[in-house]
Order: C-alpha cells, then structure tokens, then sequence
C-alpha cells in the first residue's frame, strides 16, 4: 500500500504513527516489519511498529467508512480517499452472516413477493415446464445409452434444469451464450432439436461439429451458442470480448457465460471479471454454485460466501439467487439482462443450486457425498416440482399434458438415437479441414500419406469412417 | 510478471549497439518509400489496419499512450478509445478478450509487452484460438486475432526481457506464426497476419524497433505467409532463420566469403506453417543447412527444419545439419554473450560442415 501514498509520504508517517499514540485502536497484526514495494519487489523493512493487542477485524461494512472529521483527503488515481486515524483492517468475508438468496417460488409453490418479480406468461411459463422436463428426459435416456456403451460419455443436469432454461427463457435470442458444459438447456429452450443433441453425441456427419469433439461439447451458430470446450473459464474472458462487440456494433443484446462454483477458482474467471467491469462490456455472469466440483466441495474451493461477493471487489453488480427456483432465475436475469444491455455493464449472479447427478458419466459421487444430501435436494428441493407446483397453484398445469409430452419426447429421443446411430461418421477429410481456413502443405502431405496407409490396412480403422 | 524493464521503457531504449545491417545485401534495401525503423513500421501497419477495417481493435498493456515501445503511437488520438485501449494487466484476459472481439467478425490486434510475459495466455491460444475454428466444424472462429509480442535478445534484458518462445506455437496446429527481421517485412507481414483468416502470433523483435532501418512504402503492402524468401543467393551451404538472428547470421556469411564459402541465406518469415519447399529446393543446391535461432536448441524449431529437411535431403547432404541457437540454459544477463548464437560461432560451424 505505501507506494499509493506518492506526494505525501509525511502523511503516511503520520498516519503509521499514529500507532503509536493510540495504542488501543482496533487492531494489529503488524509484528512482523513493513515492507516496502519498490518496483514489483518486496525489498525489506523500513521500520518496524510494536505489536499490539489483536481485537476483531471490522465486519460491518459502514464501519469501513468511518473516517476522521477533517479535510484531509488522499487526492489518489481514480479518486480522492478520505483519512482516518483508527487502524482498522476489512474483515474477511464471513459465513457466519450469508449473503441472503432471492427466492420467488417457496418449497410448496407459493410466491413469496408481492410484486418484486417478473410476471411469467401462460404460455412461456408453460414451455419453460415442458423444456426442463425434455432436459430431464434427455438426460434419463442420453446418460442410458452412454451405459450401454452406445456414447463415449455424458453429463447430466440433473438438479439444475431451471438455471439453463429459465435463464434462457428471459434472454434474447440474439444474446450469445458461451456455455460450460451443464447447461444444454439453454440450446433446448431456443430450440436446438432432439437430432441435433444425438448428433453431437454419436459424432456423425450431421453432427455440426463433425465428430471432432467428445459428446456434449454442443455448438450451434444458428442458436448463438458458441461451441463448448472442456476448459473451464476460457468463455469468461471471451465473453467480454464478443459483449464489446455488441456493444461497439450498438446491439441490444448481451453476452452471457455460464460456468461452476470451481470455475471461480481458475484465473480466467478474475480475468474476465475485472476486463468486463473496466471496459464496460454487457455481459452476464451466471455462476451455477452447485455445492460441488467433482468431489470438491465449496468449503475446499473459497472461503468467501460464496460467489456473489467476489462481484463486488471488481466493481460488479452482482445478485446471489435461488438456482432452484425458475421464476427467481427468470426475474434475476430478465433484470440483470437490462442492466446490462442498457447501463453497458457487467452482471454476476450466482445460482445457487445443486448438481443432483455425478459430475459426468465417469464419477461416481456417493464416493465423496452423503447419499442423503443427493436425495434431500432430489426430492425436497428439486427444482422441476416446484415450478410444477406453482404451475398447478396457477392451474397451468395439466397432468394428461405433461403425461403426453414426456412420452412424445421419450418416443422422439429413441428415434434420435437410433438415426444418429445409423448415419455415418464425417468423412476423413474432415480430419484436416478447419485447422485453418485453408489446407496448407503440410496436412496435405500428411493427408496423402494418411491415405496410402488406411488402403494397405483397412483393418486398423474404423469402418464407419468413410474414406 | 513486474518488472523493472517493464515500468520503464526508457531502458529498452539504450539497447546494446550490435552489428547489424537490416537487409540482405548489408546497405538499406530499396523498396521506395519513407526511411524508418521497425517500430515505426509497425506503428503504420496498424495505423492502416485501423483505417482500412472499421471492424478493427489494438488493444494491451499500455498500448492507448503509444506502448513502452512506442508501436502504438498515435492510434488513440486517430481512431479513439473504443477502438484502441488500455487492459488490465492480465494476459490470459487479453487473449480471451481477443478471442471473443475476433469470433464476432472484428480484427482483434492484441499486443502483449513482451513474449516473456505470454505464457499466463498459453491456455487461451493453444486450447481456445488455435481450436475454434476446428472444434465447432467452422461455425466459428477467431481468424481476426493478431498477438503481437515483442520477442528475443536486447542485451540487458536476462530472464524475463529476453525469451523466443516461438517453439510453443509452432507445436499448436491451428496458429500461424510469424517474425519479420526488419522494417519493411515487419510492415508486409503485420498486415497480412492481421487480414490472415487464423489466429496469428506475430513476433517482434525488439532489438531492432529502433536499430534496424529501412526504406518502406507508406501505402498499404502485404507479404505472402508461408513463403520463406532467399535473401543472399549462394552454393556452399544454406543458413535459414528468422528475426533479429539474420543480421548476424548474414554477418557470419560475409565473413565467410572471405574465405571462399559462397552461404545462400534463407529469412523463414513463416515459421508454422513454414516452407519446406524453399529451404528444400536450397539445400538440395547446396548440400549443406545451418539453423540458427536465440532459443535454446533443444526443442527449438530449428530441430523441426532439420528433421524435416533430412528425410528430404538425405542423400544430397554433405554433412550433418548443424544447429547455432541459444544453451539450453535459462536467458542469462551477465552470461547473455556467452549464451548467444554469435556470429563467429556460425562462422565456425560454416567452415566445420564446409570441410565435413
């Protein structure tokens, strides 16, 4: 910090000083020498200050704000800074006193505000039900046929189907989604089709992709969905710079990057965070907290409260939700949407929710959680049901529907499978297009001799592949 | 990543004055146009860039002042700050961020200081940039992203003011990399990495920003990517490198001539996807490769040529290929004349594969 003090260093020493003086102040952990930073370099003591009794770090927020009745201001890059003579460090970030959760929807349906939401429509209430329980199927039948061995891999949703799709439904078409990997409910809502998902995941030349990636890294130009890839964070800068460019081009649209509470330990998550703060970008960040990343739970992965705060340090709006209650996710990203498109500004929300299933197809999580704990957020905090619930409480909901939508899309789903199985794989030109825009020499010659090789030994490939 | 270089540009300025001459033919090439050195080049490339292309950014650390090397001069006032600007200090971010500006269809300029300082984005051009456009079956991709970084040798510069990384991209199929070795080529190449459809890196280097002058056209010019140039015609030995490297490599083949070695000099340009044809074609005349770079040679890419070269040159060649690089030793600062492929180590290795 000393450096900051640039033209009045006699104030510094005053202000150490002071230490002196005022030896029951609030608090001191400064037995161990000041040091100085010079040039990026910690270069040793200048003096040292006596060690003082230790009292409580300041945990109330506007007691930071308390300062001494004069004039005097730290006239400071970005700002003047007010003095104060009582030694007070912030208190770190305590989980005694959580940062509450909006809730809209309660546990039996009821809706707990009066008018501090966004009034759903019939129809889009409807839809956004009918596409969490096409998530639920998908998942149900998708993840059946990886253990059939039918697909290499898969991830579910399980547990945080409202985030993807309620999320979804109160964003524009034209706002660019950069997903993780859990939140295909996003494509489902603007409309990517059954056929589409299979496709991806049995890697056929349908598959937009054309078979280059493991199953569910979906992609679609059409729905404004960039293609998923499996490191985590990388989409949090990117998505700065596309919400820049909407911003340039004057869009009204937004950029929105979807990740995991692990995510947030990556540094591309900081990245991305304060690049979006500084430059203004339209961007929403939706932080899916659910309690796990694989087998690390959120107490090994911060000791803040979670998510939520770490907006504010970047100077980022930033809202902690409910991720289990679709309406509070519709509500919450509806407003953070317009705050973002309109102020030019970045928006963090953090869902909290929970990942009911493994982490993917290879985990096996009753190895490191309490079966208990699944159930309990399976069956008493799950999400679909209580949207379900408030549907019914609306008289929206109409049992023989849901019956027949879950067998049509069940129906829809095997016929997906079964068609994307039977198509045949991407050619082996598709092997080398793409690395670039054009093939150069080398991969041509590779090409070539890949070839000679495949006709003297069939047998070592696959035959689906056609040459 | 603070250093003291990096706050204070003015000492890269008092650059070692080593032997160098930016042409082939060791005067000031004629290509027309204005004298002026490299940076000064590379400041017009992207001063045209920002003009041609209204979908065009140059962004970084420091850029929006002019840049600690000056490369960046003037563009704020001309094009304003939406479209030139400071970052964070955060590379990983200005490559994502490029990434995104690019994916859009824009031209994203992404300068980072110094090549030292470019591994916090490794992830980002290696698993993002160079897989964008493969991954998503071409829906997508970042083909307007140019990462410039000034790269190599200074003098002073030790560790951290001083590294070639280039062999790290050259092993990521899906970039391009690319490193002129003077004014003219640096603005020819500038402009076509920056208008190329893939994801660029684009390396400079910065002991000859101000060292090595040049005759450059003012108007807007490309060079052709991938294709290497023959710079000195000869018939005893081809040397190929890039960069800051050729100067002293045309030194060590003056020199030579003195004593009756006639070096044919190859400038790469392109290292991935690089031109095997030409350097093919040379050493199938000659006979003989030298390779040259400031990177340590294990792992270099001049171990990449060498391959390369021998399964098509191997019965043409007289001698083995000889590699001139850096040790395999962190850059060093008091050591760095030591660490140096100088020009009578190539000399020596000239006249050794000669006599062979």
């Amino acid at each position: 910090m000393i450096p900051f003090v640039r033209s009045s260093s006699r104030n510094l020493l005053a202000l150490l000083n002071q230490n002196y003086l005022y030896p029951s102040l609030l608090c001191s952990v400064s037995e161990s020498p000041i040091l100085v930073r010079y040039d990026g370099r910690w270069t040793g003591s200048l003096w040292s200050t006596p060690r003082f009794e230790s009292t409580e770090a300041v945990r109330r927020v506007d007691q930071l704000y308390v300062h001494d009745n004069d004039d005097q201001e730290l006239d400071f890059p970005g700002g003047k800074v007010p003095f104060t003579s009582e030694m007070r460090f912030i208190g770190e970030s305590t989980i005694q006193k959580r940062v509450p959760c909006y809730r809209v929807i309660d546990e039996i349906g009821e809706i707990t505000t009066s008018n501090n939401f966004t009034q759903l429509r019939k129809d889009e209430a409807i839809k956004m039900y009918k596409d969490m329980i096409t998530l639920q199927t998908m998942d149900t039948i998708f993840y059946e046929a990886q253990r059939q061995g039918r697909i290499s891999f898969y991830l579910t949703s399980s547990g945080e189907e409202a985030i993807s799709v309620a999320s979804a439904a109160a964003l524009h078409p034209d706002d660019v989604a950069l997903a993780q990997y859990r939140e295909p409910g996003v494509l489902v809502w603007r409309g990517f089709t059954l056929q589409e998902f299979a496709n991806q995941l049995f890697g056929n030349k349908d598959d937009y992709g054309k078979g280059r990636q493991m199953p569910i890294h979906y992609g679609s130009k059409q729905h404004n969905y960039f293609t998923i890839s499996s490191p985590l964070g990388t989409q949090i800068p990117q998505a700065v710079g596309i919400a820049h460019s909407l911003k340039m081009d004057k869009q009204d649209a937004c950029a929105v990057a979807y990740f995991g509470d692990g995510t947030t330990s990556e540094g591309d998550f900081h990245a991305g965070l304060n690049l979006a703060a500084v430059l203004g970008a339209p961007v929403i960040f939706i932080c899916r907290n659910n309690g796990w990343a694989i087998s690390t739970s959120v107490q090994e992965q911060f000791r803040s409260d979670g998510v939520v705060v770490k907006g504010q340090g970047y100077g980022i709006r930033s809202i902690r939700i409910d991720g289990n209650d679709a309406l509070a996710i519709y509500s919450a990203v509806r407003k953070a949407r317009s705050m973002a498109v309109a102020e030019k500004m970045p928006v963090l929300i953090e869902a909290l929710t929970y990942r009911v299933g493994h982490h993917s197809t290879s985990d096996d999580s009753s190895k490191y959680r309490a079966v208990d704990e699944i159930e309990h957020w399976k069956m008493e905090r799950n999400p679909v049901n209580r949207f379900a619930k408030w549907l019914t409480n609306n008289g929206w909901l109409s049992v023989e529907d849901e019956y027949k939508h879950k067998t049509t899309i069940k129906k829809q789903l095997l016929q997906a499978i079964q068609n994307a199985e039977k198509t045949e794989k991407p050619p082996l030109s598709e092997l080398f297009n793409d690395v670039y825009d054009h093939l150069p020499s080398n991969l041509q010659e590779q090409e070539e001799v890949l070839r000679q090789t495949t006709k003297r030994y069939p047998q070592d490939y696959p035959s689906d592949v056609p040459l | 990543m603070v250093s003291i270089l990096r706050r204070s540009p003015k000492l890269l300025s008092s650059i070692c004055r080593r032997q160098f001459s930016a042409s082939s033919d060791g005067n000031l090439t004629s290509h027309g146009g204005k004298s002026m050195n490299l940076y000064s080049a590379i400041n017009q490339a992207l001063h045209i860039a920002l003009e041609t292309d209204p979908r065009s950014y140059v962004f970084g650390e420091d850029v929006g002042f002019g840049g600690v090397f000056r490369c960046t001069t003037g563009l704020v006032d001309r094009y304003g700050k939406d479209r030139v600007f400071n970052t964070p200090l955060c590379e990983q971010g200005i490559v994502g961020f490029g990434i995104g500006l690019a994916a859009m269809g824009n031209r994203a300029i992404a300068e980072i200081q110094f090549a030292d300082y470019i591994y916090p984005a490794f992830d980002q051009i290696v698993n993002e940039a160079a897989k964008f456009r493969y991954r998503s079956g071409n829906q997508f991709n970042c083909g307007g992203l140019t990462i410039r970084a000034p790269y190599g040798a200074v003098g002073h510069g030790g560790h951290y003011h001083s590294q070639s990384p280039e062999a790290f991209f050259c092993h990521v199929p899906g970039i391009k990399v690319v490193i002129p070795r003077s004014p003219y080529q640096a603005k020819g190449l500038l402009l076509s990495c920056i208008r190329d459809q893939n994801p660029v890196v684009f390396f400079e280097p910065k002991l000859l920003y101000r060292l090595a002058v040049e005759e450059v056209p003012e108007d807007d010019f490309m060079l052709p990517l991938s294709e290497a140039e023959v710079i000195r015609e000869g018939s005893d030995i081809t040397l190929v490198g890039w960069g800051a490297q050729l100067s002293v490599m045309e030194q060590a083949c003056i020199d030579a001539e003195k004593d009756g070695i006639s070096c044919e000099l190859i400038d790469l340009r392109t290292l991935m996807p690089w031109d095997k044809e030409t350097v093919e074609a040379s050493v199938k005349k000659t006979g003989r490769l030298l390779i040259s770079h400031e990177a340590p040679v294990t792992g270099g890419f001049g171990a990449e040529i060498s391959a390369s070269i021998v399964e098509r040159c191997f019965l043409r060649l007289e001698a083995p290929v000889s590699r001139v690089c850096g040790l395999d030793t962190p850059f060093p600062l008091v050591f760095e004349p030591f660490y140096m492929p100088t020009k009578n180590k190539i000399l020596d290795a000239i006249k050794a594969t000669v006599k062979y």
